[in-house]
């Protein structure tokens, strides 16, 4: 990429930030002018950062984006270093974002493609209802851990947490917190949760989500989207398979089926 | 023997003049519920399946059929009527949610029927609609509370104005055809609608099915649904749209999510929704980025963003106990149009006990929420849709009257294409090709002939309202919006009155 195609946009102008609407808007004329990487210094929770962009397109992320970062987007590749607010990748189309920190609550709502990969620890009902449509499979990689509600009402796609602590000086151990929280895929009627632990996790289990062991076949399936995740993050990859995963995959396509009838009145 | 005893008696009997049939066992393949079939001597009834849906009546070329009351059976009871009886027994059978569609069907007296409209009698004199102008436009979106110029006194030819627009656009007639989706109701039936609307210039909203490719073309008068689903949300479904609604809540079932069985998710339908095929389709209870005023305005600001601030932002709620307050909180949020659903609004299917018991009338919703906009101040920026049983031009301009911009109509429309309200949508056995995917039914809805009959519809309800207008001797739909001292009422109960902040006839 020559740097002809890149710019830098500081998001902050006489030491205020700039409010989401000029930021978003200094966004959609660079693009206008053919870049296609564009760096964001002193991001300050600027929400809809990425909204609805779509294409072959890089946003690097300097600072702590707000809430629906990348909301419907549909191709673009966003890197955020730093931490992340709620709601990244809602309703994403395709693309990939990639967060070197934390994240907030509700990631990748309702997303039906793309990938997210998370470095450190996510919070709540994160993955809830993405889905899954013909070539489309929403992947969530968390690197540290979730709370409760994960995968909730999941329809489809695939998301892993792998329990680590990865740190910023490029070292990794394994975290002391919990994998995951209560209500673990509650509601799942497509798509798998796969959880890199050996705790039993039978006393979190929501409505309509089992327990099983990994197979070969979903082994090989992760094979290359961890590969793709330990290169993100420059961490070596073996440390990942010291432990096994446990996949959590519904029991019905219809988890509700039963609780209706119907009646002529 | 048990079976036996508990079998609910039907409701219908299938009555079938051997002499007048023919035979031709017509009736068999277009029951669509099962209950006719031909035993090798003559057509015979399974009553127990009947829904009253009077396809096999309206397809018999000998006019045999006839479908009655099943009368004969209960014993009567005022307070456990049949219908009580009757859940009481599928209940106790099944152990299960009741399901339900269309909309509440308990007598619970309408308040439109109880208010009068005003005429012009001697002075103010009317207008005769055939001769002059009588305007029924409307344009959707926020308006400004005032307009501001950049003016100078030196230089006084050099004026410009200085206010910011939020997207509008102009429909011929205040109606938008009330969100059903492609799901819900068939292909063909939605085409119609949607043909409809485009010849119409008025409105239809998309519901929560996505829009498949074939309606993009008609996208300018669409309005689609962002629900908590996101089902068929992308770039395209945002994008192709005169605007775009958040649904929070539905009249018929408010407070609850949506629920499309596995087996109705087809091809078309997983195509539109993107979904897998056989999948069941979970609407969420709430939105799930969406806890708080704040949380909604955060959502708003979303669309305006995806979608470059083009198009208006709003949000549909059901008319429930509070509905006043929340709808200044979407319009403080940032939303350009507020939908309000009462509760006799329809649905493809939802819980029994939400249908016919959550929610309040729209009459009272429509005035409480235009009542309390005016007192904050935001009346005048905001689009009031208002729906939840508008079933004739008499309903709607009543609504109108009390302070809704357009109303929503759902049920007309279904019932224009040939619905005969059996309330069986939820079952995807439409013998009339409207609530049903299954390719051999939806086959027997015409397109065309449908579009026309929507067309005739509202062309007809059209005239009535600018015949109703000429006689206030009002010369714009605008100038009827929020104009209660046009109407009074009639019915047993001065409170409503009071709140509708309509005077009593006489007064």
């Amino acid at each position: 990429m020559s740097n002809n195609n890149k710019i830098e946009i500081n998001a902050i102008s006489d030491e205020n930030p700039l409010d989401y609407k000029t930021l978003n808007e200094v966004i959609h004329r660079a693009l206008s002018q053919g870049k296609t990487k564009i760096v964001l210094n002193n991001v300050c929770g600027q929400r809809f950062i990425g909204a609805s962009l779509q294409g072959n397109i890089e946003l690097i992320i300097n600072g702590l984006p707000g809430n629906d970062l990348g909301i419907f987007m549909d191709g673009p590749r966003i890197v955020v270093n730093g931490n992340c607010e709620d709601q990244a990748g809602n309703t994403m189309n395709d693309g990939t974002i990639i967060i070197h920190g934390d994240c907030g609550d509700v990631i990748g709502l309702s997303a039906r493609g793309g990938k997210i990969y998370v470095k450190k620890d996510v919070g709540y009902r994160v993955g809830i209802h993405i889905k899954e449509y013909e070539h489309k499979h929403p992947v969530l990689i968390i690197g540290g851990t979730a709370k409760d509600f994960l995968g909730e009402y999941m329809a489809g796609g695939i998301i892993i947490v792998l329990g680590l602590k990865i740190n910023d000086d490029g070292s990794v151990e394994e975290s002391n917190h919990p994998i995951c929280g209560n209500e673990l895929g509650t509601g799942i009627h497509r798509g798998k949760i796969l959880l890199r632990t050996d705790e039993n996790l039978e006393e979190n289990l929501g409505i309509g989500a089992k327990l099983f062991e990994i197979t070969e076949s979903e082994l090989k399936q992760i094979d290359p989207l961890l590969d793709e995740y330990c290169d993100a993050f420059s961490i070596p990859r073996e440390l990942i398979d010291r432990k096994p995963f446990k996949v959590v995959k519904p029991i019905s396509k219809r988890p509700f089926g039963g609780n209706y009838c119907g009646q002529i009145v | 023997m048990s079976s036996l005893t508990h079998k609910i008696p039907s409701y219908f009997k299938v009555k079938i003049d051997q002499d007048l049939c023919k035979k031709c066992k017509r009736c068999t393949t277009h029951c669509s519920y099962g209950v006719l079939s031909f035993n090798g001597e003559k057509i015979v009834s399974d009553d127990d399946k009947c829904v009253a849906c009077n396809r096999c009546v309206a397809m018999c070329p000998g006019k045999a059929i006839r479908i009655i009351e099943n009368d004969s059976y209960l014993p009567p009871h005022g307070n456990y009527t049949r219908r009580i009886r009757n859940i009481i027994w599928r209940q106790s059978g099944d152990g299960g949610v009741l399901l339900s569609a269309t909309g509440n069907d308990r007598p619970i007296r309408v308040i439109f029927d109880d208010l009068l409209l005003d005429a012009c009698q001697v002075t103010n004199p009317s207008i005769d609609p055939l001769r002059e102008t009588i305007e029924t436009k409307i344009f959707f979106g926020r308006k400004p509370q005032k307009l501001e110029f950049n003016y100078n006194i030196e230089t006084p030819d050099d004026i410009s104005l200085k206010t910011d627009f939020s997207p509008n656009f102009e429909i011929d007639m205040p109606i938008m055809i009330g969100h059903m989706s492609l799901g819900s109701i068939s292909y063909n039936a939605v085409m119609a609608i949607y043909q409809a609307v485009k010849e119409l210039n008025i409105l239809a909203g998309s519901g929560e099915g996505g829009l498949h490719k074939d309606f993009y073309e008609y996208g300018p008068n669409i309005i689609t649904e962002i629900a908590s689903g996101r089902f068929g949300v992308d770039i395209n479904y945002l994008q192709n749209a005169a605007g775009i609604e958040i649904k929070i809540g539905q009249g018929a079932k408010p407070g609850h999510g949506g629920h499309l069985p596995g087996e109705k998710v087809n091809s078309l339908i997983s195509q539109t929704r993107m979904i897998p095929k056989g999948s069941d389709a979970l609407s969420p209870y709430p939105h799930h980025d969406i806890y708080s005023i704040e949380d909604l305005a955060q959502l708003i600001a979303a669309l305006k963003e995806a979608t470059r601030y083009k198009v208006p932002i709003g949000v549909k709620i059901a008319a429930v106990h509070n509905s006043a307050p929340i709808a200044v909180g979407i319009a403080r949020g940032g939303a350009d149009f507020i939908s309000i659903d009462g509760f006799r609004g329809g649905t493809g299917a939802a819980p029994r006990i939400i249908r016919d018991h959550a929610g309040i009338p729209i009459e009272l919703a429509i005035a409480a929420v235009d009542e309390r906009l005016r007192q904050e101040n935001l009346r005048d920026q905001i689009t009031l849709v208002a729906g939840g049983s508008v079933r004739y031009s008499a309903d709607l301009i009543k609504a109108i009257a009390l302070g809704a911009d357009v109303c929503m109509v759902g049920m007309p429309v279904l019932i224009a294409m040939g619905c005969r309200v059996c309330q069986q949508c939820f079952r995807g056995l439409c013998s009339w090709g409207i609530a049903t995917q299954q390719e051999y039914l939806v086959r027997r809805l015409d397109i065309d002939v449908a579009r026309n009959r929507i067309i005739n519809l509202f062309h007809s309800w059209n005239e009535e309202l600018k015949e109703v207008l000429g006689a206030m001797g009002i010369d714009s739909v605008e100038s009827l919006r929020s104009n209660r001292d046009r109407l009074r009422y009639i019915g047993p109960n001065p409170r409503i009155a009071e709140i509708l902040g309509v005077k009593h006839a006489g007064e």
